[in-house]
């Protein structure tokens, strides 16, 4: 059937199955393959995307559940420059990642957890990331970032660079 | 300044974070196009007779290009234990033939034009199953009641250790306790599933890309496999997400899909699921363990006995023969006068066992750890002096253990009483009294592990060892090529460090590459904590002995004698003493002529890292449930290269280590379906179930490397699973509580509580 | 992993769903945020040849107050319960048990509506509405029909839904102030309760300790008789059939039940 979704910013109109998985949409047919399918079980969060600025498994939506809506994949976040967002650059500062497969899912859950939430406790951002699987960092250094990208979203001094939806896309 | 020993960023991170890293199932390469993809079929059924398979129902199915089955697989190797003394009548064919003997085993392999459409088809595969009894309880398969393997004559695989033990062993001992303890069976599940790209091409060689831990090994296994000469096999390593040791060699799929781009002379793509994943990659751990100590009230033991019953799972691989490292590591860190172990191995009706993030050595640290607490508990002595009394002292000179392992140098009681002070031990345990005292229903628990762990063994051929290639370019930007397989420890920046601090080249201007093996035939992968004391130092001594190729060749330029040439890292050229203008960098003597340096650095041996963990939780005595409030770790891996590396390989060591004493288990049913097949019902650790962790710095350099490191990747694993056991034990001690396996999961706390409670401790 | 093939409707109210379910019969399910059935789809447990979304029926998504009551509407998702100030004021064990359901990228689709429907008794929805006393509102080829809790709720994944029939609306009576206390008890924070008690107003319900959320009737028997908190919690497993998996067997689901009751009530406000 036909849908139309806007991904990172940009509308377009495809002839789909209806149980094409949103996840295999983004990957397939928007070549947008930094979301990865980790469990098959809407338990892992490695496909995590922001649809109308709210995170997501996009295992467990269908593109024709998506259609007429607005999807944000972590290929939107840095800037054209190559200029990191500032969740990106905490991850990198605090080390918030190793073999990658989890970090597009965390870094979008993550953006969208400071949309609603922008000055969160440790204990917060563990409860916000329940749904987030890694099995390299031990979350320590997620936390780490998770809660220095707050920190840099709240010092005022760069409006443009605080955290949240949409920030640079 | 030299940047070694500083925190320097990871050079992987911005793609990882922007455009996500490739992944095998994220490959677009125009050698697959038109790729095919494979489902396989799975056995639904622990153990049965295979009378006869159908599948004239899949054809017809949408968009199905081919089913193969044993039948059809003619022209593979049959797969045996990896060592002679593992008997070699346990055989296994890359699909099952005759016989399936586990839940998960390939039976068939369905090819269709669209990855969908196999989930479709597979379902269609009518197999006549004749089920035989399941065999899941180590003491019923060593029974041989039931026998997997017929032709074997019996379930033992190999035995290791000592045909008889010492009678007299506990002669001299005031105490002696014994008992059976749990190292439960755990899913390795890295984040990225098990997956393959394969096409062969008009030279008749293979390319293959498949996730793994060393593209050499990989090769090797695949290539044995196919029956083919590994020259026949290029293996290419795309990023791969987590391995954690069950990523080591290639797995049938692996070579089945290879054999099915073969037969179609198409490429061929598979990815599994994570169900898939959680029955047919290997599992880990899964010992018996039986620990007896004995020895003197005043804290000394005298005496201590490890047996262990290993669990193969179904068809003997890499697990059948880790109890072997269990064994050589046996006392740990204590001098007891006198231990002995043993160990079997058995084949059971479930998922293979391989190694999982320490392999074999976890295992001998959670039995001794376990049984000095259950001593001291004994003689009713606080657990840190009883390592204390029994710790062997420092040593800096290479000593035995006893077992064959060759500790290199170890200050072990340092390690425990950094651990203890940073806990604030006395404090907690003053706590723990208090909250006694006034009945808390939240007890507190402290529990301490010491451990010294092996790393950086021997490959199969001679001394430990690896290659690396150092190449400087004309514009001053180099690439290394090294024999080491990274999936997230961040060799890409660790070696460009050891590089750029030789050379004068800024880090981000050096390229890492590993992972092709027509571009890097040799290489030891990455696996069992190896890679910086061998591939690291490989890196420097590449990059040493590139300087000295064009020190020769820069006196040349410079017509001076090469004894005057200095080099100054700063500008990475050579320059005249005493003539400021005369200067040749190696991006200029590379654009004479090309300017590398394969190197192969050869270590006398293991190391062997060492440290102590304090674990403090919280349980609750109404319901069981541990809450891990902190964990303290000290490990000594010697000289630190990128202190956030190395504490990153710590974290997540950590949590691993935790997770299989808090949570996860592999559980089958008595009939040997998995009731864990799933992350819905493995329970996977997640942000809300450890706390920040608190890492005390500790570096006693080695001498067994120019670098001082020994291995960090396995640590946390090692010493974090027994002091959280520990703990949980400890803070339910006071209501009688003397043990409690893994996982320390409600029901089974509370049930030990209640037990103990009714005087059945 | 993926579904089996299926037809895709969308509904755009629900007299459309009504009819859509008619025509289709039992072939079509419906589809709201999708968090219960699709999962089952993958793996293959559901396959229904036709889907109805009625996720994007917008005029059944909202919060209001309404006489005594407070309505949600069925399309409302767990983050829109769990945030909603209407809900954490006048029906605090609503919002709250919402906000513990799955983790926040589920709560971001899942919809209270498709949570009732899917009747899990281990779920935090059913139970939550169980002690609530609260009604489903649902809608069907003749018109609307109320349904109490005690009533919907039939057994393993069934209600008294019939297949004609689309939940429209949660009715919850309005108690602001009134003391509540939900306990939810899991290995890990994103699981599905091992048990779980909630308690409002002399009411307490269970769940996972039978095929639906289960009364504590003795419990409340005894407190309306003016036993405290630790004596009526006492009672809490009584009559119930908890089933046995590898998290607890009866015996430790029925000693949970209980632990878990007397916490609630204590969170209520009841003392021993």
């Amino acid at each position: 059937m036909q849908i139309t979704i806007t991904v990172n910013g940009q509308s377009q109109t495809d002839d789909v199955e209806p149980r094409l998985l949103l996840v295999h949409y983004l990957r397939e047919w928007r070549d947008l393959r930094a979301a990865n399918i980790g469990c098959d079980t809407t338990s892992c969060g490695a496909c995590t995307v922001l649809l109308d600025g709210q995170s997501v498994k996009s295992c467990t939506v269908l593109a024709v559940q998506a259609d007429g809506h607005a999807v944000q994949t972590v290929e939107s976040l840095a800037a054209d420059d190559g200029e990191l967002h500032p969740v990106q650059q905490a991850f990198r500062q605090e080390h918030g990642l190793q073999c990658g497969f989890c970090t597009p899912g965390m870094i979008m859950a993550t953006v969208g957890l400071l949309s609603e939430n922008p000055a969160p406790t440790e204990r917060e951002v563990r409860e916000a990331l329940e749904g987030n699987y890694c099995r390299c960092t031990g979350y320590h250094n997620i936390v780490r970032a998770v809660l220095a990208a707050a920190d840099a979203g709240s010092d005022g001094a760069d409006a443009e660079a605080a955290p949240g939806i949409g920030g640079r896309a | 300044m030299s940047i070694l020993g500083t925190r320097v960023l990871r050079t992987e991170d911005p793609k990882f974070m922007t455009t996500g890293g490739v992944y095998t199932e994220d490959l677009v390469d125009e050698r697959l196009t038109g790729a095919v993809y494979v489902t396989f079929a799975r056995s639904p059924i622990a153990h049965a007779r295979i009378n006869g398979i159908d599948t004239s129902a899949v054809r017809d199915s949408d968009g199905v290009l081919a089913v193969f089955t044993a039948a059809d697989v003619t022209d593979t190797a049959t797969l045996r234990g990896m060592t002679r003394d593992i008997n070699q009548e346990m055989t296994q064919t890359l699909l099952a033939s005759d016989t399936v003997r586990y839940v998960g085993e390939p039976v068939a392999i369905v090819v269709t034009e669209q990855a969908y459409q196999g989930e479709d088809a597979a379902d269609l595969i009518d197999v006549d199953y004749d089920p035989l009894p399941a065999v899941i309880d180590l003491h019923d398969a060593e029974s041989d009641k039931t026998l997997l393997f017929p032709e074997a004559g019996s379930n033992t695989a190999v035995r290791y250790g000592p045909p008889q033990l010492d009678e007299h062993l506990f002669d001299d001992c005031e105490v002696v306790v014994s008992r059976e303890i749990v190292n439960q069976r755990v899913a390795p599940a890295p984040m990225e599933s098990r997956s393959a790209a394969a096409v062969w091409g008009e030279d008749g060689r293979l390319v293959a890309w498949i996730p793994n831990q060393g593209a050499q090994g990989t090769r090797a296994a695949l290539a044995a496999m196919l029956k083919v000469s590994p020259d026949k096999v290029r293996i290419i390593t795309p990023d791969v997400g987590g391995a954690f040791g069950a990523k080591f060699g290639a797995d049938p799929e692996h070579a089945l899909v290879a054999w099915t781009a073969r037969r179609l002379g198409r490429p061929v793509r598979w990815s599994e699921t994570r169900y898939e994943n959680l029955m047919g990659m290997t599992h880990g751990r899964g010992q018996l363990q039986t620990v007896t100590i004995g020895g003197r009230r005043d804290g000394t033991v005298l005496a201590y006995r490890l047996e262990v019953l290993q669990d193969c799972g179904g068809y003997p691989r890499i697990g059948t023969l880790l109890p072997s490292l269990t064994l050589l590591m046996t006392p740990g860190t204590y001098a007891f006068a006198k231990v002995e172990s043993a160990a079997r191995s058995v084949v059971t009706t479930t998922t293979p066992m391989g190694a999982y993030r320490g392999a074999g050595r976890p295992e001998a640290t959670a039995a001794v750890e376990r049984a000095m607490d259950l001593f001291a508990a004994e003689i009713g002595m606080d657990p840190a002096e009883v390592r204390r009394r029994n710790l062997l002292p420092a040593f800096t000179e290479p000593r035995n253990n006893g077992f064959g392992a060759l500790y290199d140098s170890g200050d072990y009681a340092t390690a425990l009483d950094r651990a203890l002070e940073a806990a604030g031990y006395g404090r907690l345990r003053a706590e723990q009294v208090e909250r006694r005292a006034r009945g808390d229903v939240k007890a507190l628990g402290i529990g301490i592990a010491c451990y010294v762990e092996i790393t950086g063994a021997g490959a199969e051929s001679g001394d430990p060892h690896e290659n690396a290639t150092v190449e400087v370019h004309p514009d001053g930007s180099a690439t290394i090529l090294t024999g080491t397989s990274p999936h997230g420890q961040g060799h890409g920046t660790a070696w460009a460090m050891l590089a750029s601090d030789e050379l004068g080249i800024p880090v981000e201007r050096i390229t890492v590459r590993h992972g092709d093996t027509d571009l890097i035939p040799e290489g030891g992968g990455t696996g069992g904590s190896r890679s910086l004391q061998q591939g690291g130092a490989a890196v420097r001594q590449a990059s040493q002995e590139l300087l000295e190729v064009a020190r020769d060749r820069a006196a040349d330029e410079l017509e001076v004698d090469a004894r005057d040439l200095r080099f100054d890292v700063d500008r990475s050229a050579f320059t005249v003493a005493g003539v400021q203008q005369a200067a040749v960098s190696l991006a200029d003597l590379a654009g004479k002529e090309r300017l590398f340096v394969r190197a192969v650095f050869t270590a006398p041996g293991a190391t062997f890292p060492f440290g102590a963990h304090v674990a403090v939780v919280e349980v609750d005595t109404e319901t069981g449930k541990v809450e891990l409030s902190r964990l303290i770790a000290v490990d000594d891996a010697g000289t630190i290269l990128n202190p956030l590396l190395a504490d990153g390989q710590r974290h997540g060591g950590i949590a691993q280590g935790a997770a299989q004493a808090l949570l996860e288990e592999v559980v089958y049913d008595a009939d040997g379906n998995p009731l864990t097949a799933s992350f819905a019902d493995y329970p996977f650790l997640s942000a809300t179930e450890v706390p920040s962790f608190e890492l005390v710095d500790m570096q006693t350099p080695t001498t067994y490397n120019p670098l001082g490191a020994k291995g960090i990747g396995e640590a946390g694993t090692i010493g974090a699973t027994p002091a959280v056991q520990n703990a949980v034990v400890d803070a339910v001690s006071h209501l009688g509580v003397r043990h409690i396996d893994m996982p320390t999961s409600p029901q089974t706390v509370w049930r030990a509580i209640v037990s103990a409670s009714e005087g059945n401790a | 992993m993926i579904t089996s093939p299926f037809d895709f409707v969308t509904a755009r109210s629900a007299e459309q769903a009504v009819a859509l379910l008619g025509e289709y019969g039992d072939d079509a399910k419906l589809l709201a945020g999708g968090h219960s059935l699709l999962p089952m789809m993958k793996v293959r447990l559901a396959a229904p040849a036709v889907l109805v979304d009625i996720g994007g029926i917008d005029e059944l998504a909202y919060v209001r107050l309404d006489g005594d009551d407070v309505a949600v509407g069925a399309t409302t998702r767990h983050a829109a319960v769990a945030t909603s100030a209407v809900l954490r004021e006048q029906v605090p064990l609503l919002a709250h048990a919402a906000g513990l359901v799955g983790d926040p990228q589920v709560r971001h689709r899942g919809t209270i509506g498709g949570s009732l429907a899917h009747a899990d008794p281990a779920a935090d929805l059913p139970v939550a509405l169980s002690a609530l006393g609260g009604r489903v509102v649902v809608q069907g080829p003749a018109g609307r029909r109320e349904i109490g809790a005690d009533d919907f709720f039939q057994g393993y994944f069934t209600t008294a839904l019939a297949e004609d029939e689309l939940i429209v609306e949660v009715r919850l009576a309005r108690r602001p102030g009134q003391g509540w206390g939900y306990e939810k008890f899991t290995r890990r924070a994103n699981d599905w309760a091992i048990v779980a008690a909630a308690t409002v107003g002399g009411r307490v319900s269970l769940a996972n300790m039978g095929s639906q959320p289960v009364r504590a009737l003795s419990t409340e028997q005894a407190l309306a008789s003016g036993s405290g908190a630790r004596d009526a919690a006492a009672l809490a497993a009584e009559g119930t059939r908890p089933g046995e998996d590898m998290h607890g067997d009866a015996e430790y689901r029925r000693h949970l039940a209980r632990v878990l009751t007397r916490r609630a009530l204590a969170s209520a406000g009841v003392a021993d």
